[in-house]
């Protein structure tokens, strides 16, 4: 039981996190908020993305200025030593205040810290995300990421010590503050008016009337329509998953719930998942047909004569 | 067994090619961009996306088939992004910033950067008197590495030295890098602070003050004023307007969040949001600029009428352009995009 409850429970964050969007054409579409792993999972690997790309470049620096240096002498390599500075303060500078900037201006609107947890950038509007929005919202993280940082490591003593704690606990709203609104907007998010969104590159599946993991499709496992009108749509989605899922366990529990509620004997020559197959086949025909005529079974409580009852 | 051949079956063969289709396609245009797709494909593209919209209307009230509705919603969503999400191209872009949104949200921040030229002002004028009535707060004002030797004590001809020397052109691009990368991280600082409802901005606009007008102070006492003067104002006005204009943006979003007036404090911050960024991209610009100026153009003009008529140059065109530009009506200037 404890393992339903907590099932139930992690549904329903799920559901928190759902947005809908709707498009000029009129139809809905769902989007989902990231979640904070997600997203601390995207930045630290930006962090250490642009830690190592500004490794790279100040090894590269060094190594032409001391081949320089080592040919033309001291002197004769002051002119390159200083090009080499300045490479390496544009280079410093570009990355620290332009990667995320361009990466989320791209086509997927992600940084590839992003890209591999998953998520992107999106305006909440759910209009264009412009270069405005990006840049004020990657501008705050001075605010919520540096400045913090700074408060928490830097440690004078006396009076500035005072106002260095007060430091840190101001910040520290800023860093928190996603935690405290639902959209988990962190302050870049508010100012850019942006949205983190889970990015669903999923495949389609294939049908499960057309499994091909069933060798022998069951025909002579034959419902009555009494036994057919037992469940609706959400048992059907949710048989769905347990098909989808093949766990073992699972499954024959859930054969023993339906054979018991429809009064199904089994045969010595069924075994679960081919019942379970050739129920959900029979039973998704049925709603889908009622569906043509305009009715809809919610669910097992749903039924046509009884409501009310 | 005859209706086990259900509908939902039909209906995802007669559609599925279409969907594989804009899925591939989509992978292209997420990976290689716009560009890599040929006109076709790129005309292809908003008719499936179409398609698919009305195919996932369809299922969502007629079939049973979660797979399928997830997969469904999931490939909308993304066609979604590339249809709705992307801009125009980057040229149109560059071009759309520089003749409306830049001059325009200048413009719109005009009351926030009086108050921040105001508070620099203020700033530069305390330190001045400060300094006139006891020199020893030059030193709380100026840091050591800001005033290269330039104190109170300092002789004529050593205060002199440092705003007329010459500089050989190398170090001179060293000095550039150094001034506008760090200009920009200061600016950055100033706007981010304006979200702690604008007091730090505050006081690092009125400290960014205080140092001018005491060096202000030590070379009027020489009777080099003008020309200090002159040696600041080549860049100055870039650079102070540029930095003024990143503490106004900072004011804006305290605004925002402060007094919202009728919006929501979350649409009040997303629109000024818009307005700074926009800003804040000019101030980088107007920073690079300047550092190019105090880099190289300073150190190699000497004359101080000159650098007088530079710096006023440079003033007059970016008022100009910030405050007289005719711009577009808003409408026009979005077209349908938003």
């Amino acid at each position: 039981m404890a393992r339903v409850t907590t099932k139930a429970r992690s549904l329903s964050t799920r559901a928190d996190r759902k947005r809908v969007l709707i498009t000029p054409e009129g139809v809905d579409l769902s989007v989902e908020i990231a979640t904070y792993s997600q997203r601390a999972t995207a930045f630290l690997l930006d962090l250490i993305f642009v830690t190592l790309a500004m490794v790279i470049i100040g090894i590269v620096c060094a190594f032409s200025l001391g081949i320089t240096v080592g040919a033309l002498g001291p002197d004769g390599g002051r002119l390159p030593g200083i090009i080499t500075i300045i490479i390496l303060l544009i280079g410093f500078f570009v990355l620290r205040n332009f990667y995320f900037i361009y990466f989320e201006l791209g086509p997927r609107g992600a940084t590839p810290g992003k890209r591999i947890a998953h998520i992107r950038v999106m305006a909440a509007s759910g209009g264009a995300l412009t270069a405005e929005s990006v840049f004020a919202r990657n501008a705050m993280r001075d605010l919520e990421v540096i400045l913090p940082a700074v408060f928490l490591l830097v440690h004078p003593g006396g009076i500035d010590g005072l106002l260095s704690l007060l430091g840190t606990v101001w910040t520290g709203v800023f860093v928190l503050f996603p935690l405290f609104n639902r959209d988990r907007m962190r302050i870049g998010d508010l100012i850019g008016g942006t949205w983190v969104v889970v990015e669903r590159l999923g495949g389609l599946k294939a049908d499960l009337t057309q499994n091909a993991d069933v060798l022998v499709d069951r025909h002579d496992l034959v419902f009555s329509a009494e036994q057919l009108a037992a469940y609706g749509v959400k048992e059907l989605q949710l048989l769905e998953t347990v098909l989808r899922r093949k766990n073992g366990s699972v499954m024959r529990d859930v054969a023993a719930r339906i054979r018991n509620r429809i009064g199904w004997t089994p045969s010595a020559l069924e075994n679960d998942f081919e019942f379970l197959d050739a129920y959900y086949k029979a039973l998704r025909g049925r709603l889908e047909s009622e569906i043509l005529f305009g009715r809809r079974q919610a669910d097992k409580y749903d039924r046509a004569g009884v409501s009310g009852g | 067994m005859i209706e086990m051949i259900l509908s939902s079956r039909k209906f995802r063969e007669a559609r599925e090619a279409d969907w594989r289709r804009l899925e591939s396609l989509l992978k292209r245009l997420e990976a290689k961009g716009p560009a890599s797709l040929t006109d076709e494909e790129l005309i292809a593209v908003p008719v499936l996306f179409r398609a698919a919209m009305s195919s996932l209307s369809t299922a969502r009230e007629t079939l049973l088939d979660q797979a399928l509705l997830d997969y469904l919603e999931a490939l909308c969503a993304r066609a979604y992004f590339q249809v709705y999400g992307v801009r125009t191209s980057l040229g149109d872009q560059i071009f759309s910033f520089l003749r409306d949104t830049w001059p325009r949200s200048v413009r719109d921040l005009r009351w926030e950067i009086c108050g921040s030229v105001f508070i620099f002002g203020l700033g530069a004028v305390i330190g001045y008197l400060l300094v006139r009535a006891d020199p020893e707060w030059y030193f709380a004002f100026v840091p050591e590495v800001m005033a290269q030797g330039r104190d109170p004590s300092a002789a004529h001809e050593a205060l002199k030295k440092i705003i007329s020397h010459k500089e050989n052109i190398d170090v001179l691009g060293l000095f550039a890098t150094f001034l506008f990368t760090h200009n920009i991280q200061v600016s950055l600082t100033v706007f981010a602070l304006g979200f702690a409802l604008g007091a730090p901005t505050l006081l690092l606009t009125f400290n960014n003050g205080l140092p001018l007008g005491a060096m202000l102070e030590i070379y009027t006492r020489q009777g080099l004023g003008i020309d200090f003067v002159g040696w600041l104002f080549i860049h100055g006005t870039t650079e102070i307007f540029a930095l003024c204009i990143a503490s106004a943006a900072g004011f804006r979003l305290a605004r925002a969040l402060a007094f919202p007036g009728g919006a929501t404090r979350l649409a009040a911050l997303a629109t000024a949001g818009r307005t700074t960024g926009a800003a804040m991209i000019g101030v980088l610009i107007m920073l690079v600029i300047a550092g190019l100026l105090e880099g190289i153009g300073r150190q190699v003009i000497n004359d101080t009428g000159a650098r007088f008529a530079i710096g006023s140059v440079f003033l007059v065109l970016w008022l100009s352009y910030f405050f007289l530009t005719p711009l577009r009506r808003l409408g026009e200037a979005r077209g349908w995009r938003g």
